[in-house]
């Protein structure tokens, strides 16, 4: 048993990037679970050729040598060769785009009015969630900045370019309706874990549908070039229980009543 | 339970919804807005509540349905933009 703790001590997700990392991160999301299942069905196929090819490759430089084979052969036609290179890639083109497409189109899929509305407005260079559902005037009820927190601030244990100060606290296993635009220049609002990207552009309003399916901490950096301090602007979004997500986002109020 | 948010600063229905878990609801999806760009869904919702309060009434209750959409859709600044728009007379919509 000490064995087996000891084995299984460090299972916690991939939510952040990690150093030399060469895969996805973990997915929280039923869009980021489909864009891993594609990309492994892809990479599959990609092998085959890649294999082929290099084997292909390989032996025609071995055994077309000029010092080997100093007289080329003077082939033109092939027709049944020529009918398997046509159908077989048409076949693993077929087979990389049936899954692709299917997850395309399900991404768009609409099926359930979302339960929250959060809106993420990119500054330079900073973030800004409104969470105005709520409100019984036009003056916003919850918002609140997201800074990155400086190298020399963070705590034992903390990221450092990833860490802010106020993170984006949603439900957990709720359908989530994020708005994304900018207030400046383009920003862009990606979550690797949740599988979004979502450009923000000035007088635009993107929307994105996800729907977080574990509890956990995701780690996201703006990814559309803004000036100088565009890669010290990260997301951080928070996934709570349901039920407490009303006393978390309140917690989150109570420093804000100055400003709100 | 209430009388604890008399005194907070902010909306006392937002309080009250915190304390007591109010179920979460939102403007729900639209299909005459089925793309990703929203920004054409939160100025309807915006002129479709004045239109509302000019017709029916600036203290209509059904009005306040179309208010909760668009201050659920449309970013502060841009309904404080267009508030102030309006009350100049520059508003660049059909009110």
């Amino acid at each position: 048993m000490i064995v087996l703790k000891w084995l299984f001590l460090t299972i916690s997700p991939c939510d952040a990037a990690e150093p030399w990392q060469l895969g996805s991160q973990d997915a929280a999301t039923p869009i980021m679970q489909g864009i891993i299942d594609l990309h492994h069905d892809i990479f599959f196929f990609l092998i085959l050729i890649l294999v082929f090819v290099l084997w292909i490759l390989v032996r025609a430089l071995w055994h077309f040598h000029y010092k080997e084979n100093a007289i080329p052969q003077r082939i033109v036609h092939g027709t049944t060769i020529e009918i398997l290179r046509t159908i077989f890639p048409s076949l693993i083109s077929m087979f990389i785009a049936i899954p692709s497409f299917a997850l395309l189109y399900s991404m768009d899929e609409v099926v359930v009015d979302p339960a929250i509305t959060i809106k993420a407005i990119g500054h330079q260079w900073y973030w800004t969630y409104e969470y105005s559902d709520y409100n019984s005037s036009d003056e916003q009820s919850l918002t609140f900045d997201s800074y990155m927190i400086p190298e020399e601030d963070l705590e034992l244990g903390q990221s450092r370019l990833l860490e802010v100060d106020n993170r984006v606290v949603v439900p957990a296993k709720t359908h989530l309706r994020i708005i994304v635009t900018s207030a400046d220049v383009p920003h862009s609002w990606a979550v690797p874990s949740s599988g979004v990207k979502c450009d923000a552009v000035p007088g635009r309003l993107n929307q994105i549908s996800i729907l977080v399916q574990r509890e956990g901490v995701y780690y996201g950096q703006c990814s559309e070039i803004c000036g100088t301090n565009h890669a010290f602007t990260p997301i951080v979004v928070e996934a709570v229980p349901r039920k407490d997500y009303g006393s978390r986002v309140s917690n989150q109020l109570i420093p804000q009543t100055g400003e709100a | 339970m209430e009388d604890e948010c008399i005194s907070e600063s902010y909306s006392f229905f937002l309080c009250v919804f915190l304390l007591n878990q109010i179920e979460l609801k939102t403007a729900p999806a639209d299909f005459r807005f089925p793309t990703t760009n929203q920004t054409r869904h939160c100025f309807t919702r915006y002129i479709e509540f004045h239109r509302c309060t000019t017709a029916k009434g600036e203290d209509s209750n059904d009005c306040e349905r179309f208010a909760k959409y668009y201050r659920a859709l449309c970013p502060g600044e841009w309904v404080d933009k267009w508030n102030e728009q309006r009350e100049t007379g520059t508003f660049p919509g059909p009110l």
